[in-house]
């Protein structure tokens, strides 16, 4: 074998260009492109009554104003709903320009072309626009209690009514010996990548082909929607990913309407045409997530076993839902979490605001059910006086009781079953990193300080790497140069490391021969798109499949070549050898000539594969039927359903008591994705999934005011962490369950980080102020509030703080 | 999110930027760090018509301490700068305290102090810091003498001086601590580096038994333009080290009338108000010890 | 509308002299990008929060989304492209990024390259940077994927790099730190 590889926790390789600046992100491309700017909506609800353009069309350098009338064809229908479903009864999308009328600030109307983005703004402001303004809906219980509706025919605001159950939960519900029943809310935050989206379009008129850049998850299905769109032949479309500054979820929703029109627009102008959005409008035309308003029931026994839970939470699903109701589906199947549950019932009521649309941040659901479960787990832990581990640890799923059926279907359509893991272990470990058995002594020698410390934790169980599929290219070239591509997109989470890995261990090819490929349609054209912690389970089993097919190639040949059985040859470090006879070897790359059989001879290497040099017999075609020419293979992986990794975070934080502030003292995380691929990638992923999950505890929040307006659009006011605001030091544990599902046994880690952040960090505030916690995020003001009210009697203690006033009393 | 088109001057003197301005009238606005326009220009949240870009006028960079002990600070000396300057420092030891938490380092390195103050936003620290020192505003315009406006009546409201079309603040002012005062600042905002949500600049002095004389206090983001409180009377005559700061705070917190906002409600601006008084006044008693060895 | 004024505004970028045309409302980090092409410099807010956008204007960090091109005649300019050695070695604090995992999507990343380089400067080879400064240097730059655990792990590493390169060895660092 060469050098292990897969699970060293090697450097990354796309770095070496990104630290010298030689990244090459969407508005890097096209210097000479047309700039682009948009009217939007500053109102949130409204009729257009008249757009006036003339003012506009005087700005020197202004090329093209469009608006809804000048679209034609499919264009001029709304934008497709890409996941339909059945419980999806009344969706809504919007137009790629506003038709009519607009159903929350930032909605495109009018788009402008001109030489630059400069010029594109300045015609832009010169644009007046006539509106009839409606009541907007903010808000999931302004939508709920439908005084006003947000598409005038769907009166109830309701997009979706999903139901996800099992057991029989009313009757459990009265058998339980004790039951808890409340309300909490969780406020939208977004994926915010701090490269925004873009587009980059080129027409060439001659070819008749179009090669569109923009800044995605998905380049193969942004392409089959350009092509549906714009009327083009699949074959004449091109997309491609260059390096994406982030992505987080936001990005996988398309076609954006800026996906479609520069495109559009480049082709009836015959020009490059480019739109790089700008940071106000990423914050209010692209995608937010989290908000949901969840009224929880549970029935439980005197140890803590949950017997039933009955939820009904409201999601806000914005103005428009292009993206299904993959956030409820997967709130509602992943809120189970790591636990036996006998009986269930989520109803999701998924509603129309008029705000900006929802669709998946990373987590996207799992942080909300998550809240929903682990926040459960805390009140029936302070019903019963119990060590809220020690609850959550009767009520887990065993080691031996995979696989684990939950009777639910999950995102992917199909049955919610747990692969793998080991939940008890994992807790375990939890306890010990945080320190939890020795925290109540050092909470209460801080309280006679005068010092507000609390312990919290949250356990998940996320479903990652779901199908349908992805694809794996991988080709040994000539020169032994080994080139993989995979269709789907990179963000960030080092697939050009984490697929060499794979492929140099799977080939045996040292990874400095080895260059991947991804999200690029020239290179790969089928694929899904880079979301959902899959891209690692997904194309890394299908690369790893595709280096096999070409492993298995390179053998045959190189055994007809040396004369042996292929089952006695190996690959170590490019070069096929024969086991024990170190005198008998072929380098891949002489393989890779001989494997394709050549008329012409263009240099001394390929003489080898001409017609009068290579060694054939007579009798056999030199291609056999069933064989191609070249060293290479393409395979896919298509999981029968997704694999389930898990984790659990446990935090401990301090309340500052006169100015409310709060310190995170301690961050601990036990995470388990099965098989490591590269443990620096993953541990990098955890970092930057807790720094969100604490900005979505402690900071982040869409402040929309009655009026439909975000009043914080801007880094200024919305508040993603700075170094200054994260834990000093997260400590991670690992725990590897290989996943049965699939041949390198791996599990996704992306989204992992971010999931049990606001459970876990609600509970330890909880702990730390005694004050039931039923909103979060929370800031200093808001605490300072809830302080005051438990002052005033108005706000809702936990009975623990009672028994620990009681105890420190006596 | 492109700053709309304006007319550029890049004046080389002062004279030359006042001719300039005087031109422009009210379609002048002065340039100098940018920190805090050029957001808003790029936001189209302001058109000014022609930009005075001072930044390349010689002499306007120094900081010098007057023999009184105040410290003069030029239209171009950058945050940064003033934040280095030892003997700035040494002369009003609030100067550092509270330069450095404007921003962060990298705006500091390009916005400029005298800008900070002519942007009178109540939410800047170097307003309250105006404020508290008594300081003053040094505002030439063509054809006449420099006048020398108080912080009082600098401050009109929220982003807006007393500055008017053709003028110039071409320096600051911060007047000396009294003798045997001391001074601290804190304060508080939702990151570090943001906007306080609020702020307090305090200054205590101690009479030669090291004993409360006088308190005063000037507060970031909880009013309209940056008052100076006076808040001796819960403690005047305690000693230092035993002093009733808190009810020093609790005054404060009855003085001020702030607003509410995203980050903090009126009501946590108050409470905020009271505690960070009362922690920043045994700081400031302790710096007067220091520095004025009065008995301790 | 007529066009605008247009200035001819001498950049001195990364040790090159380079002439551009530009209206007085051209932000030097659409000059950079756009005009002279270097793209290393990113923009993720152009409201001056972000930080992706850090240059360093003679030798000292500023958001170039802050400032326009016009005023940067006269001044040195270093981007992202310039802070390896012309020979191609990579700066102490590059090195340090690859080594610690301080980058995912890499958007960011310019800024805090060229913020650390600066602040780097301030620390003689062999001295040592303790994570509380390494986070005081990295205050002002947002960081969407690294949650900057290992950002700030680079800041010490680069400054073992550059205490390696001046032919100190670790010990003599520790040493002269504690004399």
């Amino acid at each position: 074998m060469t050098t292990k590889l897969f699970g060293e926790p090697i450097a990354r390789r796309e770095d070496a260009r990104l630290i010298v600046g030689k990244g090459r992100y969407l508005d890097d491309i096209g210097h000479g492109a047309l700039g682009v700017a948009f009217v939007r909506s500053p109102h949130a609800n409204a009729r257009i009554l008249d757009i006036d353009v003339s003012a506009a069309v005087e700005v020197a350098g202004v090329h093209a104003i469009y608006s809804y009338e000048d679209l034609d064809g499919a264009m001029a229908q709304p934008l497709p709903v890409l996941i339909p479903h059945p419980s999806l009864t009344a969706p809504r999308t919007g137009y790629p320009l506003a038709n009519g009328s607009v159903s929350h600030v930032g909605e495109p109307i009018v788009m402008v072309v001109a030489d630059d983005r400069y010029l594109a703004e300045d015609a832009a402001e010169r644009i007046v626009v006539d509106y009839e303004f409606r009541t907007p809906v903010v808000g999931v219980e302004a939508a709920e209690r439908a005084d006003s509706a947000v598409h005038e025919d769907i009166p109830d605001n309701v997009a979706a009514r999903l139901v996800q159950e099992f057991g029989d939960v009313d009757a459990a519900l009265l058998q339980a010996p004790h039951t808890v029943s409340f309300t909490q809310t969780i406020e939208r935050s977004a994926s915010m990548p701090l490269e925004g989206k873009g587009v980059h379009a080129r027409w060439d008129a001659v070819d008749e082909s179009l090669r569109v850049y923009t800044s995605t998850q998905t380049s193969t299905s942004v392409r089959a929607a350009i092509a549906t769109k714009l009327d083009l032949s699949l074959d004449r479309v091109e997309v491609i990913a260059p390096d994406v500054g982030g992505g987080f979820g936001v990005k996988i929703v398309h076609p954006w309407p800026e996906e479609l029109l520069i495109p559009w627009a480049a082709i009836r102008l015959g020009r490059e045409v480019k739109w790089a959005e700008d940071r106000r409008e990423h914050f209010v035309s692209s995608a937010h997530e989290r908000g949901q308003l969840q009224r929880i029931t549970a029935g439980y026994d005197d140890e803590g076993r949950l017997l039933a839970l009955d939820a009904h939470i409201l999601h806000d699903h914005g103005a428009y839902t292009p993206y299904g109701i993959v956030v409820p589906i997967i709130t509602s199947t992943q809120l189970l979490g790591p636990y036996r549950l006998a009986n269930y019932r989520c109803q999701v009521d998924s509603v129309y605001t008029n705000t900006v649309i929802v669709t998946p941040y990373r987590g996207a659901g799992r942080p909300q059910g998550c809240f929903a479960m682990e926040r459960t787990m805390d009140r029936v832990a302070d019903d019963l006086g119990l060590d809220r581990a020690a609850v959550r640890e009767i009520n887990l799923i065993r080691a031996d009781e995979f696989p684990w059926d939950n009777h639910l279907i999950f995102q992917d359509g199909r049955p919610l079953i747990y692969d793998s893991g080991d939940y008890p272990s994992m807790l375990d470990k939890l306890r010990d990193l945080v320190g939890w058995e020795g925290f109540e002594a050092r909470r209460s020698a801080a309280a006679a300080d005068g010092r507000w410390l609390g312990i919290g934790m949250a356990l998940y169980v996320e479903g990652t790497g779901v199908g349908p599929y992805e694809g794996g290219h991988v080709q040994v070239l000539p020169s032994g140069k080994v080139l993989v591509s995979t269709g789907l997109t990179s963000q960030g989470q080092g697939h050009e490391t984490a697929f060499a890995q794979i492929v140099a261990e799977e080939l045996g090819v040292p990874i400095e021969d080895i260059e991947v490929h991804t999200g690029d349609t020239r290179r790969f054209a089928y694929a899904v798109g880079t979301f959902a912690s899959r891209a690692a389970v997904m194309s890394g089993n299908a690369v790893a499949l595709a280096a096999r097919a070409v492993r298995e190639k390179a053998l045959r040949i190189a055994a007809e070549v040396l004369e042996v059985d292929a089952a006695d040859l190996d690959i170590v470090d490019g070069v096929v050898g024969v086991r024990g006879d170190p005198g008998a070897v072929l380098p891949l790359s002489s393989v890779a000539v001989l494997s394709n059989p050549l008329r012409y001879a263009f240099d001394e290497a390929s003489r080898a594969a001409t017609q009068f040099a290579r060694f054939a017999s007579d009798d056999q075609p030199p291609v056999a039927d069933d064989d191609e020419p070249g060293l290479e293979g393409r395979d896919y992986y298509s999981p029968v359903r997704s694999t389930f990794a898990s984790g659990a975070h446990a935090v401990i934080v301090e309340v500052d008591p006169g100015t409310c502030a709060v310190t995170i003292e301690k961050y601990a995380v036990v995470h388990d994705c099965g098989r490591l691929i590269n443990p620096r990638i993953v541990e990098g992923q955890i970092h930057g999934g807790v720094a969100q999950g604490v900005g979505g505890a402690l900071y982040e929040v869409m402040a929309y005011d009655e009026t439909g307006q975000l009043q914080n659009a801007s880094f200024m006011d919305f508040l993603m962490p700075y170094v200054s605001e994260v834990p000093q030091r997260i400590d991670i544990g690992h725990q590897e369950t290989p996943s049965p599902l699939n041949p390198l046994g791996i599990k996704g880690a992306g989204e992992a980080g971010v999931i049990p952040g606001s459970a876990a960090i609600a509970a330890a505030l909880e702990d730390a102020l005694g004050i039931r916690i039923t909103s979060m995020p929370l800031g200093p003001s808001q605490i300072y509030d809830l302080i005051r009210a438990a002052q005033d009697g108005t706000a809702e203690m936990t009975l623990n703080s009672a028994r620990r006033s009681q105890e420190e009393s006596t | 999110m492109k700053p709309p088109a304006f007319g550029y001057a890049a004046p080389r003197s002062v004279e030359e930027a006042l001719a300039v301005l005087a031109d422009l009238g009210h379609d002048g606005k002065v340039l100098a760090g940018g920190q805090s326009l050029i957001p808003l220009l790029s936001m189209r949240l302001t058109a000014p018509h022609t930009l005075v870009d001072i930044n390349r006028i010689p002499g306007l960079a120094d900081v010098t301490v007057a023999e009184d002990g105040s410290v003069i600070v030029g239209a171009l000396v950058r945050h940064a700068e003033l934040l280095a300057h030892a003997q700035a420092f040494e002369a009003l030891p609030l100067l550092r305290r509270a330069t450095s938490n404007v921003a962060h380092a990298t705006v500091r390195n390009r916005g400029t102090t005298c800008g900070s103050v002519a942007h009178a936003d109540p939410s800047g620290e170097m307003t309250a810091i105006l404020a508290i020192t008594g300081g003053s505003v040094q505002i030439a315009a063509a054809g006449r003498r420099t006048r020398d406006v108080g912080a009082r009546e600098f401050f009109l409201g929220p982003l807006e001086s007393c500055l008017g079309p053709g003028e110039l603040a071409v320096s600051v002012r911060f007047g000396a601590p009294a003798p045997r005062s001391g001074s601290a600042f804190l304060e508080l905002a939702r990151r570090q580096g943001d906007y306080a949500m609020c702020g307090v600049a305090v200054t205590v002095t101690l009479d030669d038994s090291a004993e409360v004389t006088t308190v005063r206090a000037a507060y970031l983001s909880v009013g309209p333009v940056p008052d100076v409180h006076d808040l001796t009377a819960p403690v005047a005559g305690q000693r230092y080290s035993t002093a009733d700061w808190r009810a020093a705070g609790e005054l404060a917190a009855s003085l001020v009338e702030p607003e509410g906002d995203l980050h903090a409600s009126a009501d946590y601006r108050r409470r905020l108000v009271s505690v960070l008084t009362e922690r920043a006044l045994p700081l400031a008693a302790a710096d007067a010890v220091a520095r004025t060895q009065v008995a301790a | 509308m007529s066009g605008e004024e247009q200035f001819v505004v001498s950049l001195s970028v990364n040790g090159t002299r380079r002439p551009v045309t530009v209206p007085a409302r051209r932000l030097l980090s659409d000059a950079l990008r756009h005009d002279l092409e270097l793209t290393g410099t990113h923009v993720g807010c152009e409201h001056g929060v972000c930080g992706a956008c850090t240059v360093l204007l003679d030798g000292v960090p500023v958001r170039s989304c802050l400032m326009f091109a016009v005023q940067a005649e006269h001044h040195e300019v270093t981007t992202v492209e310039g802070l390896a050695d012309a020979d191609g070695r990579l700066h102490p604090v590059q090195e340090a990024f690859r080594d610690c995992h301080g980058l995912q999507c890499g958007f960011c990343t310019p800024g805090f390259l060229t913020t650390i380089a600066a602040a780097l400067e301030d620390y003689p080879p062999g001295a040592s940077i303790s994570a509380d400064e390494a986070r005081e240097i990295l205050g002002g730059n947002l960081c969407r994927c690294t949650g900057y655990q290992n950002i700030v792990k680079a800041v010490g590493r680069a400054q073992e790099i550059r205490t390696q390169r001046a032919g100190l060895s670790g010990d003599e660092a520790t040493d002269r730190d504690s004399t």
